[in-house]
């Protein structure tokens, strides 16, 4: 079947403008249905998983500290408080201080803000260009689809992590949502391929023939009937890669080699591993122990977010839970643990 | 077939082209470039400064279009030559000639040790699947993925290593020891890769099992399954036979594309244990900012991932005969 998309004159002899006008579709309607079908019924099925909850209350309670806790607590500085406080033995410095005097909570609070935006542009560069790309070469085929996979093969290739660490000494990033994006500067490319082999089979399905048949865009395919069948795996990734911009730049900043003026755990790891004397004696271990809970819950929160969503892969269980069939039939979630770059 | 191999190979070397040519591109896009690098070190090696104009205006002369450099560039890589490194002085090939097998070593022996654990636990926790050995395990799997292994690295330096002193804290082998085949040369080379080991297999074990367990979940549901219990097989056969050789499958190429992965990881858990594999050369190059070292050790990584998966796409058909490879789709 050859598709002709530069065929605009038939367009007005044969108006799809008729099928609208029969049955009115408000934009109030066409909203409800989209929170019904996009929101709310994902949004169910992940909350009946305890891992999502669980999850979801972690990142609740991150963006909390990120932003009215780091709005409330006092900044950290040089001699704020007696210096190497133990935790526990003020109020006015719970978690103890520095040997410089630094208050150890202020520290993990105020570095919570820069973290929260580079994971949500790390995500949102990651996952947004592994969707283009992905729906692009998978959709249409032929010389586009080759050019895209073998561009994202060898993006694939090259390792990550040396990767943005001979970047970062090159440009030298300051902003945090740069510092996300430098990150998954080519985490997007194994999702752009399994992105791809999905709407290999999606594409073959009747309807999607359908909007071809009727001369309907490539981008409103896209738009219309490709990605909203894959949300809930972009977002299960969504979460794997914030999870990897959390690895990766907590441990970009513990070696030092992302610019120390914006606040991090890792700057902080470093500092109580070398400086403290963290090492003799574990006298000072708190100050270790305090970043690495830090990062060690944001991260078990997006792995739970991610191993919960995945449920809502199964369309048995979301129809169930919406109460919109009544089978009592397994709900055994066999949906593979999607492929997770550690 | 055949052409599948053909196109296979040439994305891989295309794959190390694009490579070189990234390195080549950035080492000029760096603030000042090479003469201003050359210009700081003669400074910081105390040159009289009317001597480092000298030798930067004699630099000058030679500098030649770019594609004449690029050609050049090309050409003593291709003949083994890495450059120079600026920090420690010795030739850069001879340097990741004495640290790779090191790394290589640790990290091969982790990814090995790791994916025996998870397939033996994810087929375990399948078997028992909604146990509460299963919600255990799978607990337990998530909490251990959480850790970066950079985190469980320090801990155990601090720990292990200087609270108690049962593990050393630095270096590949004690001074005094050289490499040769003996066995106390090995012995004190496990000693010293042990907790490097350990902390990649803890953190990383997790996501595996949890792969290894959705693989086996959904090959025990299928058809052939069945038949082989109506059958009456033994549990044992179906196990290894049936079930097992099918999860095992798709975690294949994930293991050889973690090797390469860990390899790129090396450079944060060689820092921490001071371990002297490329990692480590590589963290000591991006401090000092040696940049023929840096890329030296980049290009090497790199080609070690390319070579990973290259070995992983041609073997995997003969792993699993059902592939068809180079298939081509309708294009709209």
């Amino acid at each position: 079947m050859k598709h002709t998309e530069s065929d605009t004159g038939s367009e007005r002899e044969f108006s799809f403008g008729a099928a609208q006008s029969e049955v009115e579709v408000t934009t109030a309607d066409r909203l409800r249905e989209f929170y019904r079908e996009f929101i709310y019924k994902p949004g169910l099925v992940a909350w009946e998983d305890r891992r999502t909850r669980i999850g979801a209350i972690i990142m609740g309670i991150y963006v909390f500290i990120g932003t009215i806790g780091a709005w409330l607590y006092r900044e950290p500085s040089t001699n704020q408080s007696p210096r190497s406080l133990r935790p526990f033995e003020t109020l006015e410095a719970p978690l103890g201080t520095t040997g410089s005097g630094q208050d150890v909570l202020a520290m993990v609070i105020h570095a919570t803000p820069e973290m929260l935006i580079m994971i949500l542009s790390g995500g949102i560069f990651a996952t947004g260009l592994a969707v283009l790309i992905g729906t692009v070469a998978g959709y249409k085929g032929g010389t586009t689809d080759r050019v895209l996979t073998t561009f994202s093969d060898v993006m694939m290739s090259i390792p990550g992590l040396p990767l943005i660490m001979v970047l970062a000494v090159v440009v030298s990033p300051e902003r945090a949502a740069v510092i996300g994006i430098l990150i998954t500067i080519n985490y997007w490319a194994g999702l752009a391929r399994s992105i791809r082999s999905q709407v290999l089979a999606i594409r073959e399905h009747s309807y999607v023939e359908a909007s071809r048949t009727m001369n309907v865009s490539t981008p409103r395919i896209l738009l219309k009937d490709i990605i909203p069948n894959m949300m809930p795996y972009v977002l299960v990734n969504f979460a794997n890669a914030a999870r990897y911009v959390v690895f990766a730049s907590v441990g970009l900043y513990y070696l030092g080699i992302l610019p120390t003026s914006v606040a991090n755990w890792g700057i902080q790891l470093d500092n109580a591993y070398s400086q403290a004397g963290a090492l003799s004696g574990g006298g000072t271990m708190y100050q270790l122990v305090v970043p690495m809970i830090a990062i060690m819950f944001l991260a078990l929160g997006l792995i739970l977010l991610a191993q919960g969503m995945d449920r809502v892969f199964n369309p048995r269980v979301r129809t169930r839970l919406a109460g919109e069939s009544g089978s009592e039939t397994d709900d055994e979630d066999t949906a593979a643990p999607t492929e997770v770059m550690t | 077939m055949n052409n599948y191999y053909i196109k296979r190979t040439g994305r891989a070397v295309l794959t190390l082209w694009v490579t070189v040519t990234l390195t080549f591109g950035l080492i000029r896009a760096i603030p000042g470039g090479p003469l201003e690098m050359l210009r700081a070190r003669l400074v910081r090696q105390g040159v009289d400064p009317s001597r480092i104009d000298a030798i930067i205006q004699s630099r000058q002369q030679e500098s030649q279009p770019i594609y004449v450099e690029y050609y050049e560039y090309m050409s003593s890589l291709l003949s083994g030559n890495l450059g120079e490194s600026f920090y420690f002085r010795e030739p850069v090939s001879d340097i990741i000639i004495d640290a790779l097998p090191w790394t290589v070593f640790v990290m091969v022996t982790a990814t090995i040790i790791l994916f025996a654990i998870a397939v033996v636990w994810g087929a375990l926790i399948a078997y028992k699947e909604g146990s509460t050995f299963d919600t255990a395990s799978s607990g337990l799997s998530i909490l251990l993925s959480s850790v970066p292994f950079y985190v469980l690295g320090i801990l155990f330096v601090v720990v292990f290593s200087y609270k108690f002193g049962v593990f050393p804290a630095r270096y590949r082998t004690s001074p005094g020891i050289s490499p040769e085949l003996s066995f106390l040369f090995i012995q004190d080379a496990l000693y010293h890769a042990a907790l490097p080991i350990a902390s990649v297999v803890i953190t990383q074990v997790g996501l595996q099992t949890l792969a290894m367990r959705g693989n086996s979940i959904q090959v025990l549901g299928e058809d052939f399954v069945r038949v082989a219990r109506l059958r009456g097989l033994s549990d044992r056969r179906i196990a290894t036979r049936y079930v097992g050789r099918n999860a095992i499958l798709p975690m294949y190429t994930g293991f050889l594309t973690l090797i390469g992965f860990n390899l790129g990881g090396s450079v944060i858990l060689e820092e921490i244990f001071t371990y002297t594999g490329i990692g480590y050369y590589m963290f000591e190059a991006l401090i000092n900012r040696d940049y023929p070292l840096m890329m030296g050790i980049f290009l090497v990584i790199t080609t070690a991932l390319v070579l990973s998966v290259y070995i992983a796409d041609l073997t995997y058909g003969l792993i699993d005969p059902r592939v068809k490879s180079g298939d081509s789709n309708e294009a709209y």
